[in-house]
């Protein structure tokens, strides 16, 4: 009864008891430990938050909501806005999307359903070498090679096809009839291969294996049964994969996309090569923009006093743009969930 | 056993630390990026000669004048000059350390280097946007023997802030009021028109993909890449080549004698010789050092520099000082920083 402090209990219970405190102390403070690591991230994100909060709140205060909404980016006038940056991060990051994840979902369900297992190995390893090369080579690749290459047949195309300004003088069919279309594939520069478009393709690029590595993972976790099972009831290998594979690993595939997207906003060094950095509002797909993370990493090592204020809280736009895209989905694997539920 | 040899491994550290402070002393800079390559340069042979490394971080020249008022550096450097005020408010000195031009360069089909004329009012309205083609009769008129295309001006400037947008920005504001109070000079300025390249890899990139474009870009990048660069008039009224002797002079005609801590922007310089877009970097230091030995170091390594480093410094298309330039900062030195 009274354990703790009774002379009669045998050496052995003692030892048994000592034991047992000892292992509760040690996993409170294991429970300590990973607490504070997990605390630590917590820590760091509103650290960051609030500090490029503090440092943009000289910007927020002179301009207001008005720093939203401006176009305007003018060093020498102190006159600054988050419009173009804000509009370029968004755009180019949708377009990322738009190419990578389709081609992602391919080369997935081609290493887990239909590669011959020596193939598999090779493509795999090449993903993930793609994954490991650093933004600024992809930069470079995209300043001397990707972008030229899109001047020289991408963009002719596109502009004979969609703009009122094509160079080979025939506007086409499409533009007569479809109004507003032109006014996404209009370009100031014809010859010039830098542009939202092109960011995007380069961005697709870039995050490919990051998509296409976490679908395959989940991919693979789809039990041989249950797609056997499918098989032999008749069914093609697509609908196999859209009936059984997707919707089992579902919210899996969504979260390997926003990776993805959340690489696309954040990053840097290969947007500000090709993305032609200005700072001019405009629909057009084809026209040069910028980027919250290229105008940061432009400007930030010669920028004083308001300037460094206006990057500042373009990082913190960065921020609240990120929490608003995984909020969305969040709330769009939250929607998927109680589908299933019903 | 193990804490012996872990004790061991922890003595060869500490003795090998205290045995390199003890060789020779590590000087920090931070700051300019164009004037990194002439540094790192510089400060191999220096070392070579006396042991004393120089570690220098390109980092920008706002930063290195952020780092140099913390204290946290030796010396900063910085392409625009720091104001009078600034420098009192803090204790600091600054002097010139070496010379570089700025030039246009064209993108046009057939046109040979140095072939093209333009004077700063036409450089200032083709950047602001007014002269929209290459045959428009403003650049004819400068240039009577050549053929100019019907091809339209695509402008290129830096993306990033830059201490060559600086000092093309500011020869721009002397010789266009319209720019001068419209657009107004600095590191990063509202370009009324054009496409941004980031760095001078960058702008002379994309002068080189789009067909009828105009940049500018350090000299050595331009030489470099063999792109067509124009001569440009300059403040007498002659057209001049940028190169080394018109760089020079830039420099030796510039009204340093006038200048309180050197505060003086080269560009647009009077001689009939001078090229017009000279740009010089600023070392700025603590006028009463924070560390005596780091600082006397500092001051033996860009003597040095200044005395003898003018054949490394033309191996990368940079021109030394003139000697009565080099003379007046030692004479600053001496007046001004207390070791």
């Amino acid at each position: 009864m009274h354990a703790s402090v009774n002379p009669t209990v045998s050496p052995a219970r003692q030892a048994e008891a000592a034991r047992n405190a000892r292992d509760a102390r040690n996993d409170r403070v294991f429970g300590w430990v990973l607490k504070s690591c997990a605390l630590l991230v917590l820590v760091a994100l509103l650290g960051a938050a609030a500090s490029t909060l503090w440092g943009g709140s000289d910007a927020f205060g002179t301009f207001g909501w008005g720093f939203l909404t401006s176009d305007a980016w003018d060093p020498g006038n102190d006159r600054y806005g988050a419009l173009v940056p804000v509009m370029g991060t968004v755009i180019t990051a949708l377009i990322a999307l738009i190419i990578a994840v389709p081609i992602s979902f391919g080369i997935a369900l081609f290493l887990t359903e239909i590669a011959p297992s020596w193939l598999r190995g090779p493509v795999s390893s090449a993903i993930e070498l793609l994954a490991g090369i650093p933004s600024i080579i992809y930069g470079m690749w995209g300043l001397f090679i990707f972008a030229p290459f899109v001047a020289a047949h991408v963009k002719p195309w596109l502009m004979n096809n969609f703009s009122d300004t094509p160079p080979d003088g025939q506007i086409s069919w499409l533009v007569q009839h479809v109004p507003w279309i032109a006014k996404f594939f209009s370009s100031e520069y014809p010859f010039f291969g830098a542009g939202v478009l092109t960011a995007g393709m380069v961005l697709a690029i870039m995050i490919i294996p990051f998509i296409s590595s976490v679908m395959r993972e989940v991919f693979q976790t789809v039990p041989t049964r249950l797609k056997e099972s499918a098989y032999a009831l008749g069914s093609s290998t697509w609908e196999v994969v859209w009936d059984i594979v997707l919707p089992y690993t579902r919210s899996a595939v969504i979260g390997g996309v926003f990776l993805g997207l959340g690489r696309a906003l954040g990053e840097t060094m290969a947007v500000a090569f090709v993305l032609g950095n200005t700072f001019k509002f405009t629909p057009s797909i084809l026209e040069t923009g910028s980027s919250i993370a290229s105008t940061i990493a432009n400007q930030f090592g010669e920028a004083e006093g308001l300037q460094k204020s206006a990057l500042m809280a373009l990082a913190f736009l960065l921020f609240v743009v990120t929490f608003i895209v995984l909020l969305i989905a969040r709330l769009m694997l939250r929607q998927l969930g109680n589908k299933e539920g019903r | 056993m193990l804490t012996s040899s872990k004790l061991r491994i922890a003595t060869i550290v500490a003795a090998s630390l205290f045995g390199m402070a003890a060789q020779a002393t590590d000087i920090t800079g931070a700051g300019s990026s164009f004037v990194y390559p002439v540094l790192s340069k510089w400060s191999a042979t220096y070392a070579e000669k006396t042991g004393n490394k120089l570690n220098y971080q390109s980092v920008g020249s706002g930063a290195g004048v952020a780092q140099i008022k913390e204290g946290t550096i030796d010396f900063g450097a910085s392409d625009a000059p720091m104001k009078a005020e600034d420098l009192q408010q803090f204790g600091l000195g600054q002097f010139p350390v070496v010379v570089g031009g700025i030039v246009p360069v064209v993108n046009i089909s057939g046109l040979e280097a140095g072939k093209l004329k333009l004077d700063g009012e036409t450089l200032a309205d083709i950047y602001l946007g007014k002269i929209k083609t290459w045959n428009d009769t403003k650049i004819t008129a400068l240039n009577p023997g050549l053929t100019l295309p019907n091809t339209k001006i695509t402008v290129v400037h830096r993306s990033d802030g830059s201490g060559t947008s600086f000092n093309f920005t500011n020869y721009l504001s002397k010789v266009s009021n319209e720019w001068a109070t419209q657009v107004k000079f600095g590191t990063a300025v509202e370009w009324p028109t054009g496409v941004g390249g980031k760095g001078n890899e960058g702008v002379s990139q994309y002068v080189r993909q789009i067909p009828g474009s105009i940049g500018y870009v350090e000299y050595a990048y331009a030489v470099k890449n063999k792109i067509t660069y124009a001569q440009l008039k300059n403040a007498s009224g002659a057209y001049v080549q940028p190169n080394a002797k018109t760089f020079a002079a830039a420099a030796a005609t510039a009204d340093w004698k006038n200048s309180k801590d050197f505060n003086l922007i080269m560009t647009n310089a009077p001689g009939a010789e001078a090229w017009p877009i000279t740009a010089t970097t600023w070392v700025i230091m603590y006028k009463k050092a924070k560390n005596a030995s780091h600082a006397k170091v500092a001051f033996d390594f860009f003597k040095w520099s200044l005395e003898n480093g003018q054949d490394q410094a033309a191996s990368l298309d940079y021109v030394a000082l003139p000697d009565t330039l080099v003379k007046q900062i030692e004479g600053y030195w001496s007046a001004e920083f207390k070791n």
